[in-house]
């Protein structure tokens, strides 16, 4: 589905990334773990197509990232759902247009999908919040709010980036929770965090493959975590 | 043509939810509906001056280019002698349609303006004046000029040519500089709508990052751009050319005796011209946006 093979990226002169092998294969759930600076999120937009490797192989779909052009990419990106730490919405649009901003890109009438996305604020708990605008949010309902609008077009994918970032404990747990409920649906499922507390509570609800970036390479973290 | 046409009513139409996803932004709508209203107002006038002198040019060069005239002086005992001879000669000349002498109503009529109605015209010495109209072949003025010397000796052949020259010159690249300003100013309203583009552009980054990460391809970001830009160019122009109807308007009326000053104007269906102003700057403003929006998408991921 989404494999990087000796990957390496440098920026400015460094190198950030160096010689990574990774496979996310369907259905699987990951964790990358490493300290903050580490590279995970370098990581995660080579995986949505978002920096190209400058050294190594990444082939996302079958198709080599580096053939594929910028309608390629977007196309592709329609199948990976992605939740950033700083949610990045439009923040002249309500929530609900927000979540459903990946229909409208893509051409189907979100007016059609009224349902759909009525079922979807309910399942992250953002029914009576739809016509709120981003800022009037707090960060566990922006964070709720970012992760609907990543599985709203049904992606094969899901890439979360410290997406318990700016909660607090009880939140995160419920956004885990519904991480771990996408990944039984049969999602492929990769979250970025430094909180190693995240991902023991994981233990006892998925079995996850726990990586941890160190020296710019990725490596299976041990039975410590 | 059929995609071309497709491609036009989709711009017009628009796609109400894809037209959200722009925020608006104050200046930069300010500045193109500004721009585009002020430059389509200055075009009005360029179109105006480019017509009015394309008028002048055709007037002086065909119809005062068919016309000569024939000025006889001698003592007026020998004048009518003259005359008649002058007029045997004219009508014997190859290319010459008709020639007829200026009645003595007529010469007085064209001193009027000088020396008022009541001029004596019999009493003063002045010329006799002969009115050539040419045929299309036209004569041979050199020729003409051998024949009238060794037959009428008072006579001198003004063919115009002298002053129509310059004249027509003059009206030629008057017309020619209300071409190079309309180009001018299509040229500053494609700067000036480019600059609110880019800065547009630029305000919203964040809004580009975000469709990019959600699946949006170049086109749909583009698109939504050139379509704000375009139709606020469009209203702009259209604003702008009615203005500048307006202000022709109220400027005194096309006469043909009032000269050139008079004659700044549209005349019959030359009105319509101004019409396709607001297109033109609808497609100045389309191909600004795009090329800004392509530039700015290029240097995203």
């Amino acid at each position: 589905m989404i494999e990087l093979e000796n990957v390496a990226y440098s920026y400015g002169g460094g190198e950030l990334l160096s010689d990574v092998t990774l496979k996310l294969a369907p259905g699987s759930f990951h964790f990358l773990t490493g300290p903050s600076g580490a590279g995970k999120t370098t990581l995660l937009k080579l995986c949505y197509a978002a920096l190209v490797p400058t050294a190594g192989q990444a082939t996302l779909f079958g198709q080599d990232l580096r053939e594929m052009d910028r309608d390629a990419v977007a196309l592709t990106r329609r199948r990976i759902g992605v939740v950033h730490q700083d949610c990045q919405f439009l923040d002249h649009l309500p929530i609900s247009e927000n979540v459903a901003l990946p229909l409208v890109v893509s051409g189907r009438d979100a007016l059609k999908e009224q349902a759909n996305l009525k079922d979807l604020l309910a399942w992250v708990g953002l029914s009576s919040r739809a016509n709120a605008l981003p800022p009037e949010l707090s960060g566990g309902e922006r964070q709720r709010a970012a992760l609907a609008r990543a599985i709203i077009m049904s992606p094969d994918v899901i890439l979360a980036d410290e997406p318990t970032g700016n909660v607090d404990w009880e939140m995160s747990q419920r956004l885990l929770t519904l991480l771990v409920e996408l990944n039984r649906m049969g999602k492929t499922v990769l979250v970025a965090t430094h909180d190693l507390s995240l991902i023991r509570a994981a233990k006892s609800q998925v079995q996850a493959r726990v990586l941890r970036i160190a020296q710019r390479r990725v490596q299976l973290a041990g039975a410590d975590l | 043509m059929s995609a071309l046409t497709d491609r036009v009513l989709s711009l017009v139409s628009g796609d109400a939810q894809a037209d959200r996803v722009v925020p608006p932004t104050g200046y930069t709508a300010t500045l193109t509906l500004f721009a585009a209203a002020v430059m389509t107002f200055l075009a009005v006038f360029a179109l105006a001056l480019s017509l009015a002198t394309g008028r002048l040019a055709d007037r002086w060069s065909s119809e005062l280019a068919r016309t000569s005239t024939l000025r006889i002086s001698a003592p007026a005992e020998q004048m009518e002698a003259q005359t008649r001879a002058a007029l045997r000669v004219l009508e014997t000349t190859e290319g010459v349609a008709s020639a007829r002498a200026l009645s003595t109503e007529e010469q007085r009529a064209l001193l009027g303006p000088w020396f008022g109605p009541d001029v004596p015209v019999e009493t003063l010495p002045i010329p006799q004046l002969v009115e050539i109209v040419e045929d299309s072949t036209g004569y041979d003025a050199a020729g003409l000029r051998l024949r009238l010397q060794a037959e009428v000796p008072g006579a001198v052949l003004d063919d115009h040519t002298r002053w129509r020259r310059p004249l027509v010159t003059a009206a030629s690249r008057l017309r020619l500089l209300g071409l190079l300003s309309m180009a001018l100013i299509g040229a500053a309203m494609a700067a000036m709508i480019t600059l609110a583009a880019q800065a547009s552009l630029a305000a919203n980054t964040q809004v580009i990052s975000v469709l990019r990460l959600v699946g949006a391809r170049d086109s749909y970001i583009t698109r939504a751009f050139v379509r704000r830009f375009t139709l606020r160019a469009l209203g702009g122009a259209g604003i702008g050319m009615v203005l500048g109807l307006l202000a022709i308007l109220i400027l005194p009326p096309a006469q043909e005796e009032g000269g050139f000053l008079t004659g700044l104007g549209f005349v019959g269906w030359h009105w319509l011209w101004p019409l396709i102003l607001p297109p033109l700057a609808g497609a100045v403003a389309f191909w600004a946006t795009r090329s800004a929006a392509r530039r700015r998408l290029a240097e995203m991921p």
